[in-house]
């Protein structure tokens, strides 16, 4: 019965991962389709975790409520309130009362433990189909540090997510962002890192020298971001463990801005400004290799790679206004992919390949959009008086923002929305919020 | 452009302090000790957001080797029209000037900082503040200003002057601003 998964080895931070016996999901009738034009969010219960010691109860309450709050926050799940129960869950191994279930038209159902031993927390859940009346998958079992209970909560509900849609999930993941205070003509700027859904803000700099546009390695080892702390603008590289700090590359009498990893971990990109003249390079950050990708006199800035590290997507203004461009990842020819009114920028390409997201700029209005990287198919998917700078979530599904509101007072706040357009709302954090990277899952 | 307001003439040490301030580091927005240390690991000693407050004279807009007159009576910014860094009529004239006061009082370093308004992207507007700043500084290379004294800082739409969100406001934070620090010139 507790076989290691095959998965487990891939959970390293939570350490032991058990499977908890088998089900097929042939028969499988919960299911959502992210595709779909119309979705009716789908109704599901996930009843208080069984507290299975002493001291568990409040914890396995708390992260019943985080699995719910993941859930319900894709606005593709309808919780049934505890109210509406006929049956209760009173152990973990309980035969699950299936029509009490589909009495009151819970189709999915997630059902939960937890076991606390001094720092020590064990979680265990299953999910089931309630209408095909058999599990959904396996049971799973996570282990770690009492302080990252959330994450376990995250990876219950990410889980369910991946198992009900088919797609990957995108709780337990990070989002490295720019926190922000004071007036507009005095803005202070701090680097923070917090969990997608806000909780657990940790700050990485003070407040002293302008910071901007954070992103992560593809591991979450390095935090690469652009500051003022010399004087210059320039690209620096954090390490996440101890917070040290170094700058990337001292090219003297330039500035450095807009840097993003590739996909192998060992590649920067960025723009390299020399007296007016901003191009694109990218610099091997084992080797301090620096190549320059384009040479042109117009403003060559906020490049991306795609998936595979083989192509570049950046914005230049050298049609004369600001457009999407696509080069190969070693420089040369770029074909323009925006074709559209307006201006395009800040394009970021999707984990999943499939697509490209991008700030456009037309009639005064900021909007986030997504095109194909065959420049079809734009599609507008939020307007505001600023919206910009947009972040894949690690599934590829739900993209994060900053929106601006108008005047002098105004403000910066995070944003999410789908892909599909579905979904906007605003970020929790604890002040107001500017340049999210959203990471990669974590392991 | 006439005087607005008088400063009172303060003495000249005062002035040393804004130029140990100046060579520490050219960002005038850095809270004192503008860095990345330790200090920056824990984030608790930014939190009030309240670092060292520099006091420096800035003279008599009146004397006319003081930078309250090369800020005033000259005047040390030009502006540029919406994604654009070339400069106007109305700039060359300014800077013109500039160049002229700055060629008399060959001790001042100078910071030449872009600006960009809130209208567009973060990074574009970054290199867009750079090219205005650059433009500035190969301007006053042309007029005779030594190359070796100037450093062009672009701050893309951070920093805004004016602070409302339409025109009247993103006309004035399309700018290029010459500041001086003494001490740090050739």
């Amino acid at each position: 019965m507790t076989a290691r998964h095959p998965l487990c080895r891939l959970l390293g931070l939570i350490g032991l991962c058990l499977t908890l016996g088998l089900a097929g999901t042939a028969n499988a009738k919960v299911k959502i389709t992210l595709d779909d034009p119309v979705i009716e969010p789908l109704p599901y219960a996930v009843p208080d975790f069984i507290g299975e010691n002493a001291g568990s109860s409040q914890m396995a309450h708390d992260i019943a409520r985080v699995v719910a709050d993941d859930l319900t926050g894709t606005g593709l799940f309808r919780e049934i309130p505890a109210s509406a129960y006929i049956s209760q869950v009173s152990s973990f191994d309980a035969k699950i009362a299936y029509s009490d279930w589909q009495a009151i038209n819970a189709q999915a159902l997630i059902t939960g433990a937890v076991q606390v031993a001094g720092d020590k927390v064990v979680v265990k859940f299953r999910l089931f189909d309630v209408a095909a009346g058999q599990p959904l998958g396996d049971g799973l079992q996570f282990a770690g540090s009492a302080k990252a209970w959330r994450r376990m909560a995250h990876k219950v509900a990410d889980a369910a997510y991946s198992r009900i849609t088919g797609e990957g999930g995108y709780f337990d993941s990070r989002v490295v962002f720019v926190s922000e205070s004071g007036p507009k003509d005095a803005r202070q700027k701090r680097l923070a890192v917090m969990d997608y859904d806000g909780a657990n803000v940790q700050y990485l700099t003070d407040s002293k020298s302008i910071v901007l546009a954070p992103r992560f390695s593809p591991s979450g080892d390095r935090i690469i971001f652009t500051s003022y702390a010399s004087g210059t603008p320039r690209v620096y590289v954090m390490n996440t463990a101890n917070l040290s700090t170094k700058v990337l590359d001292e090219q003297p009498g330039s500035m450095t801005f807009a840097p993003r990893f590739a996909p192998d971990g060992h590649t920067v990109v960025f723009s390299l400004d020399k007296d007016g003249n901003s191009d694109l390079y990218t610099l091997n950050v084992d080797t301090g290799a620096l190549k320059q990708l384009t040479d042109s006199p117009s403003i060559e800035t906020a490049p991306s790679f795609s998936p595979d590290g083989s192509q570049i997507v950046f914005e230049s203004d050298r049609s004369g206004v600001q457009q999407i461009y696509i080069m190969p990842a070693s420089g040369g020819e770029a074909t323009r992919l925006s074709s559209g009114k307006g201006k395009y920028a800040t394009p970021v390409w999707s984990p999943r390949g499939d697509l490209i997201a991008f700030t456009k700029i037309a009639d005064g209005r900021f909007y986030i959009g997504v095109i194909r990287p065959d420049g079809t198919e734009e599609r507008l998917l939020t307007a505001s008086f600023h919206d910009e700078g947009p972040t894949w979530a690690p599934n590829g599904r739900v993209i994060m923002f900053t929106r601006e509101s108008e005047g002098a007072a105004g403000t910066a706040s995070l944003y999410s929305v789908d892909v599909s357009g579905r979904n906007l709302h605003q970020v929790n954090t604890p002040g107001s919020a500017s340049d999210p990277f959203w990471s990669s899952l974590l392991p | 452009m006439s005087v607005r307001f008088a400063i009172p003439i303060k003495a000249v040490l005062i002035v040393s302090a804004l130029a140990l301030g100046a060579c520490r580091n050219p960002d005038r927005y850095a809270g004192a000790g503008g860095d990345m240390g330790a200090n920056g690991a824990n984030g608790a000693n930014g939190a009030g957001g309240a670092g060292g407050i520099a006091t420096s004279n800035l003279g008599d807009p009146s004397n006319p080797a003081s930078v309250a007159y090369f800020n005033q009576a000259i005047g040390d910014r030009v502006h540029f029209v919406v994604d654009d860094w070339t400069l106007t009529d109305e700039a060359r004239g300014i800077l013109k000037a500039q160049a002229t006061w700055l060629n008399a009082h060959a001790s001042y370093g100078i910071i030449i900082e872009g600006y960009a308004d809130e209208q567009g992207t973060q990074a574009y507007n970054l290199g867009l503040s750079q090219k205005r700043a650059a433009s500035v500084k190969n301007f006053l290379i042309s007029q005779g200003v030594a190359g070796a004294r100037m450093q062009a800082i672009g701050y893309g739409k951070e920093r805004p002057v004016a602070l409302c969100s339409d025109e009247s406001c993103y006309s004035q934070n399309r700018r290029a601003v010459t500041v001086l620090s003494i001490g740090a010139g050739t």
